[in-house]
């Protein structure tokens, strides 16, 4: 059973062992974080990059089978309360990878694979593949000994694929360090020209700006809880929170517009009347004051923003819409510290 | 033969493929399911899905927005 991500070095990793003979298949996770299509398929301006899911792309070019399995439930114990902290931003890293491979082994177990494989290569990632958190990945997941990285195995002891011949270990790579020139010339051998570029991160928790957001939407709510349209919001739009009690999520092109559409009916939202504008979410306990503002800001971010009046349609869920004429916000009026 | 019907419109990848693979797992070879779909990375993900754990995609319609694919459920080799 092998962890693939979509990246260089799961692919190579899982090449590595099929080269020995051995039948694998893919195991690919979806927690609600991943960066993997979402936002493209949100943003109009993406939609004409190519649109595949590079998890499945690397499996159909292996000749395995992938499953893909939701954990966004099962993960929010990764988020909230990792017992190795997190990284720089609101990335756990280390419990990320130990869930992983705790949820691989779980399927591992009960579909009869006789082993784990991941594309980690020590030293590569400064929280999650060191060499003193690879031996902490392998036990607290539960996998122990049953966990090859083939990519680094000739580093670490040998774990029992090896052992029991089922691997034979002389095949497998020393690799170590940040630079990806080893993974690249590997690919070049196995006549992989196409593969999704190492980015360092396939997960919007790494991502300064989102983590910004994230901690955010917990303060205003008291909790730090979350579901998959939270997550989802997080991504779209131009996050503004002019009070503590309500933010703005404001399109920025049609293709969010569209997106935010689909959540008209859970959220006070506003749009422009007299003038093209984008769609706003009002997220939180607005009071007529709050919502006054929200129209002056939803008029300041439409192609009225220099007009003296803009009309604009105010629509609370269950109730008839209203609509108001109001003066653009100018942008002197709008802080620095509004904007997530 | 009739085909069960999957609606994931509105779910963003990798949604539509996941329930997908739900449905999938609970239906016998040579079964037909329909998914009808909005997100356009679907067109591509289903097919792709089918093709790596052997299924085969009958039809794909795509009318306003909106994407259908006929799939017929193979025997898992």
């Amino acid at each position: 059973m092998a962890l693939v991500s979509g990246g260089l070095d799961s692919m190579l990793a899982v090449k590595l062992i099929l080269e020995q003979g051995i039948h694998v298949e893919g195991i690919n996770f979806f927690t609600g974080f991943c960066v993997e299509g979402h936002t493209h398929a949100i943003r109009k301006r993406d939609q004409k990059r190519p649109k595949r899911n590079n998890a499945l792309w690397v499996a159909e070019q292996l000749g395995i089978r992938l499953h893909i399995v939701e954990v966004v439930e099962e993960y929010k114990d990764v988020v909230l309360n990792p017992r190795h902290g997190y990284g720089a931003n609101m990335n756990p890293c280390l419990d990320c990878k130990g869930f992983m491979v705790k949820k691989a082994h779980e399927w591992m177990l009960a579909r009869g694979f006789d082993f784990i494989i991941t594309g980690e290569v020590m030293g590569q990632r400064p929280k999650s593949q060191r060499k003193e958190t690879l031996p902490v990945v392998a036990a607290e997941s539960g996998a122990g000994d049953k966990l090859l990285r083939p990519l680094c195995a000739k580093l670490l002891e040998p774990t029992r694929p090896e052992r029991e011949g089922w691997v034979e270990r002389d095949r497998l790579l020393d690799f170590s360090g940040r630079s990806r020139k080893p993974q690249m010339e590997l690919a070049a051998r196995f006549g992989f020209d196409d593969y999704a570029q190492p980015a360092g991160g396939c997960c919007f928790l790494t991502d300064s700006q989102y983590s910004v957001k994230l901690a955010d939407l917990w303060q205003a709510r008291g909790e730090r809880e979350y579901d998959l349209d939270d997550i989802m919001l997080l991504k779209v739009g131009r996050h503004l929170r002019p009070r503590a009690n309500f933010k703005l999520i404001i399109g920025r092109e049609e293709g969010e517009n569209n997106f935010l559409e689909g959540y008209r009916s859970q959220f006070i939202h506003l749009r422009t009347l007299s003038h093209r504008g984008p769609l706003v979410l009002v997220d939180g306990k607005p009071d007529a004051d709050d919502l006054d503002l929200a129209a002056r800001l939803t008029a300041r971010f439409s192609q009225g923003r220099d007009a003296e009046k803009v009309k604009v349609e105010i629509q609370q869920p269950g109730h008839d819409p209203r609509q108001l004429e109001v003066i653009p916000l100018p942008p002197s009026d709008i802080p620095q510290g509004w904007y997530l | 033969m009739s085909r069960e019907c999957l609606d994931v419109r509105r779910l963003l990848c990798p949604m539509p493929v996941i329930r997908t693979q739900q449905s999938v797992e609970k239906m016998q070879p040579g079964q037909q399911l329909e998914v009808i779909c909005t997100d356009p990375g679907a067109r591509h993900d289903i097919p792709a899905w089918c093709r790596v754990n052997g299924h085969r995609v009958i039809e794909i319609v795509e009318d306003r927005g909106e994407i259908r694919i006929a799939i017929e459920i193979g025997d898992g080799d």
